[in-house]
Parts: structure tokens; sequence; C-alpha cells
């Protein structure tokens, strides 16, 4: 079979394809940042190691793909609750395609109020103010600045903290001492051993967010990739809860009550009134 | 810290003047019943009475039509359009790549990014000019914020084809020498004479014309946000008329690659390997690790 040259590339440094002899259309050995994926990394390298390496660009050590894992574990599932699975769960109990429950839980969850956007901006600040706890004093007050003038809604709260919150929920709490202690870097710690000053500062309890945002700096990622991983890492709660309620049926699923305060009424009821 | 009354309030119940559907009876929109109040208005009068709660005279609605009309191009090379092409050549649902195209269209270097930084900067011209600035400076104020001002240049040619016809529908409803389209042209002429050489775009136009007719930012964008919308399900369908997979095939040589050379991944584990004891007396070093601080 004869190749023409093609005219359009793609450039890439991650990805690199050597064609089957009969056919250009299909890989015979694919390479990831230069590693033999098929030929090599499979049956060697784990998935997580794989992860980082889509994005880093390199293998991690053992301590970076063991923080990796871990905080893949703390944001696998963020529970029913949590507005990115109840839009999966949504999705799922109508019996839409498994993508659109995915999908919904991706756009829910990107946002500003415990979404990847929170995470992104959490990392923003965090290459801004380092690990100056004066500088976080200082401005987290702006918070509504970040991001303006973009597609995303202004910030409502300081990005990595919980409008709503009381104190900071046990989870998070284990998931900051497990993760800091695992962390070559210095963001986890710091979050760690300031916590309750920055929680001061917020006049709120420190949520997930930060928690993401801290590991991800740490694991050497920018805050795009955050945004991106922190999205990705969150699916698999989401398609297990959507097809839990695919199977249970919408009789079983929250509908809610409305109270809509300017009702016209049903419109022969007003045509009486009127006559 | 909060008192968790505010959530509680809001549990079980939504509260809302927005609307309510009663099946089996009626549904309500902003207050008027969907399918007698409001069963005289096409659906664009309808989409932007859910998004303002306003009406708009004959000529206003045109216009509207007219916006999204006139961006409606159905060639599957367009970023946006181009996911639902790939959805149909996957055979994917149309409502799957309908809704990520549409998604799409938030982009930075069109649509939605674009024309909130044109809404954004007439807003402020506007203010700063009937505060008795000149509109030179405040062109030169933003572009020295930064690298220029959403709806001037395009990505791929300078003229665009959309603004003369939007125009006309403009002067028919009497908006083209609004305060907004006059102050879009001026900055265009700014923008011409200076370095820059940056004729407006659609963006910037239709920011201008949603602006004189009173969207505010969040209207706005909901505004635009389908914008494109209605070229793309023939490029969808285009593709499923197509064998499957013809559309936009990438052979392996389109990959050009300029990452690292080969190596192998053994003694990426053979370095990791190295670091492994180090690592481990690190996290036996944090016997407390999962104590909650």
């Amino acid at each position: 079979m004869t190749q023409k040259n093609p005219q359009e590339r793609i450039h890439t440094t991650i990805w690199h394809e050597d064609a089957e002899p009969d056919n250009p259309f299909a890989a015979a050995r694919c390479r990831c940042h230069g590693y033999d994926v098929y030929g090599d990394m499979l049956g060697q390298a784990s998935w997580i190691e794989y992860l980082f390496l889509l994005f880093r660009g390199e293998a991690p050590s053992p301590g970076q793909a063991r923080l990796l894992e871990d905080l893949a574990l703390v944001l696998a599932n963020p529970g029913p609750r949590d507005a990115s699975v109840h839009a999966a769960m949504a999705a799922g109990v109508g019996g839409s395609p498994s993508a659109a429950c995915l999908m919904a839980a991706l756009a829910v969850g990107a946002g500003g109020l415990g979404g990847a956007r929170e995470v992104e901006r959490v990392m923003q600040q965090f290459r801004m103010w380092g690990t100056e706890l004066a500088m976080w004093q200082q401005k987290m007050p702006d918070y509504a600045q970040m991001d303006a003038g973009g597609i995303w809604p202004a910030a409502e709260h300081p990005p990595g903290f919980d409008p709503h919150g009381v104190n900071c929920p046990t989870p998070i709490r284990q998931s900051l001492a497990h993760l800091s202690s695992l962390s070559d870097g210095t963001c986890l710690p710091w979050l760690q051993h300031h916590r309750q000053a920055l929680e001061t500062f917020a006049g709120m309890p420190l949520g997930i967010a930060a928690v993401a945002a801290a590991a991800l700096i740490d694991l050497g990622f920018g805050a795009a990739q955050g945004e991106m991983l922190y999205l990705l890492l969150r699916l698999p709660g989401a398609a297990a809860h959507a097809l839990e309620q695919r199977d249970s049926g919408y009789k079983k699923f929250p509908f809610f009550r409305i109270e809509l305060g300017n009702d016209p009424g049903p419109t022969t009821l007003r045509n009486h009134d009127i006559e | 810290m909060n008192d968790p009354q505010r959530l509680q309030d809001q549990a079980d119940t939504l509260k809302t003047n927005i609307g309510a559907a009663f099946p089996g009876s009626r549904a309500v929109m902003r207050g008027k019943d969907l399918h007698t109040d409001l069963n005289d208005l096409d659906w664009l009068e309808l989409y932007v009475f859910g998004i303002t709660g306003r009406r708009f005279t004959t000529e206003q609605v045109q216009l509207l039509h007219g916006i999204w009309r006139l961006t409606s191009y159905p060639d599957a090379r367009l970023w946006n359009n181009r996911i639902a092409a790939l959805a149909g050549s996957t055979r994917s649902s149309p409502g799957l790549g309908l809704a990520a195209a549409l998604a799409a269209s938030e982009a930075r270097i069109y649509g939605a990014g674009p024309g909130l930084s044109a809404y954004d900067f007439f807003t402020r011209a506007h203010h700063a000019c009937s505060a008795g600035q000149a509109l030179e400076n405040i062109v030169a104020d933003t572009l020295a914020k930064q690298r220029g001002i959403g709806g001037y240049g395009r990505p791929l040619v300078s003229g665009d084809e959309r603004i003369a016809p939007a125009m006309e529908l403009a002067r028919r409803s009497g908006l083209d020498q609004g305060p907004f389209i006059r102050l879009a042209f001026k900055t265009e002429d700014i923008l011409l004479t200076g370095r820059w050489r940056w004729r407006m775009n659609y963006a910037a136009l239709v920011a201008a014309l949603l602006l004189e007719l009173g969207f505010d930012r969040m209207s706005y964008h909901l505004f635009i946000s389908p914008i494109f919308f209605a070229g793309m399900p023939p490029c969808y369908l285009d593709a499923t008329n197509r064998a499957e997979g013809l559309t936009f095939p990438l052979s392996c040589g389109t990959i050009s690659y300029s990452g690292l050379a080969e190596r192998r991944w053994e003694q990426a584990s053979r370095q990791a390997g190295q670091t492994r004891g180090e690592k481990t007396n690190k996290e036996k070093g944090h016997g407390q690790k999962n104590s909650v601080g």
C-alpha cells in the first residue's frame, strides 16, 4: 500500500507512531515520551505511572506515583451529594447515554465551587503567593478578581475554602494529613501546618479543592494540568453512581418540591376571574 | 465559620420565580403560562424571554435571529463544528456530538472568550468616555494591560463578512447609530491606524449590539452560547452520510513528533528503584500520617 505524504500535521512532543507496513492508518508501535507503550511499558508500568508520564513527560519517582495514586483515591468519588455526581445521576436515572452522564459530571464539576476551576485558581494562588502566609492573608480578600473577564462566573468565596462549611470535615483533614506525609514538595506540608490560620483568614473551612491543588503542585503539575487531572480523577464515582441510578429508576430518585413565587395559576381559572 | 442553616433552608424544596412544570396540566416561565401567554412567541423570542424576562420588537427579534443565523457556518473544519462531525464519523449520538460542540464554543480564541472580552471593554470604555476620558487612551491602557482587545483581529483572516449584513439588520431596528455601535467602530478606527492593523470582527459587533439591546453580561453570555449552533447539525449529518470513519482520517504520518528519543521503561524503573529505599525511610518517618490535624 502506498502512503501519500500527508499535508496536514499534528505536532506533538508526547506521542510518536510507526505505521504497520500494510496500513498507514494503523500504528505498529506507539511511543509515549520515548517509551514503547505496548512493547515495553505494558506489564511494567502502572496506570498511575503512565498518567504521570503523559502529563509530566517523565516517569514518576515511587514517591510521586504513590502521592498521585492516593490523590486519585481521595478524588475518585465525591459521593452522591456532590453536585457533579448528582448531575451524573440525573443523567443516569433518565436513561441518558453513558457519555452524557460523564459530560454532566464534567460540566457541573468544572466550576468555581468545589470544581476544577477552583483547583486551578488555588494553584494560581500558590504560583503567585508561594507559601508566604502573610501574602495569603493580604491577597485572599481579592478573590473576586480571580478569572475576572473570562467565561467563568466571578469567584464568590476564597478559592480552596468551603463557603457553606462549619468546620473542616474529617475526610478532608484525613486526606490532607495523609497526602502531606507523602509529599516531597512544600505546599501540602505548608497547608497542613497552616490550615487553621488560613481558615481564619478565609472565614470558612478548607475544601478538598485546596488539598488537591497543593498535591498537584507538589507533583510538579501546572495549573492547567491540575484542572484537567481534577476533572479526570473525579469521574469514577460519577460513573458508578450514574449506573446505579439508571438501574434503580426515577421513582427512587429525588425530584424535590417546588415553591413558585409568581405562579399565574391555571389559565381557565384566570379567565374565569376576569369574567 | 458558617451556619448550616443556610443550606437547610434550601433543602428538599426549590424556591423560585423562574418557572415550573405542572405535568398533565401546564407550565410556567417567569410568571407566564407557556401554552397560552407565550404561545405567540417564536423559539428565539422565548429563549431571550427566558434569559431577560423581556419582550422585544419585531425588528429587534429579526436582529437577534440574524445574529445567530449569520454565523451558522456548516463547515466541519471549524474547531467546534469538527467535534460534531467527528461524533457523526464515529457514529456517536447527535445529542452528544452537538452538546460537546456547543460546549467547545466557549473558547478563548473564538466564541464566548473574545465576545465577553469585547463586552467588558465596551462597558468599561463607555463608562470612561462618559466621564470624559479619550477613547484613544482607554484603548492604549487596555492594550498595555492585555495583549489585545477581544473582538478585534480574527484567527484566520482579517476582514469579517458578517459585519455588513448584521449592520443592515441593526439599521432596520434603529440600533446602527447607538452609542455602543459607534464605540465599536471608533475602536476599530483607532486599531486600524496604529501598528496593530486590527479590524473589528463579529464578536465585537455582536457584543455592541447586545449592549444596545440592554443585555447584561450574563444575559449576553447566555444569548451567544448557541450562536454557532445551526451550523453544527449539518456537519454531524454530513459525516453520518459518509462511511464510518471517513471524516478527517489521520494516518500515522500525520503525527509530527518532536519529543524525546526512544528509551526503555526498565531504565526509568531502575532509576525509580534507586530512590525507593530513601522514600520508604521518609514514609516511615511519618508514622502518624493518618492522624488528623
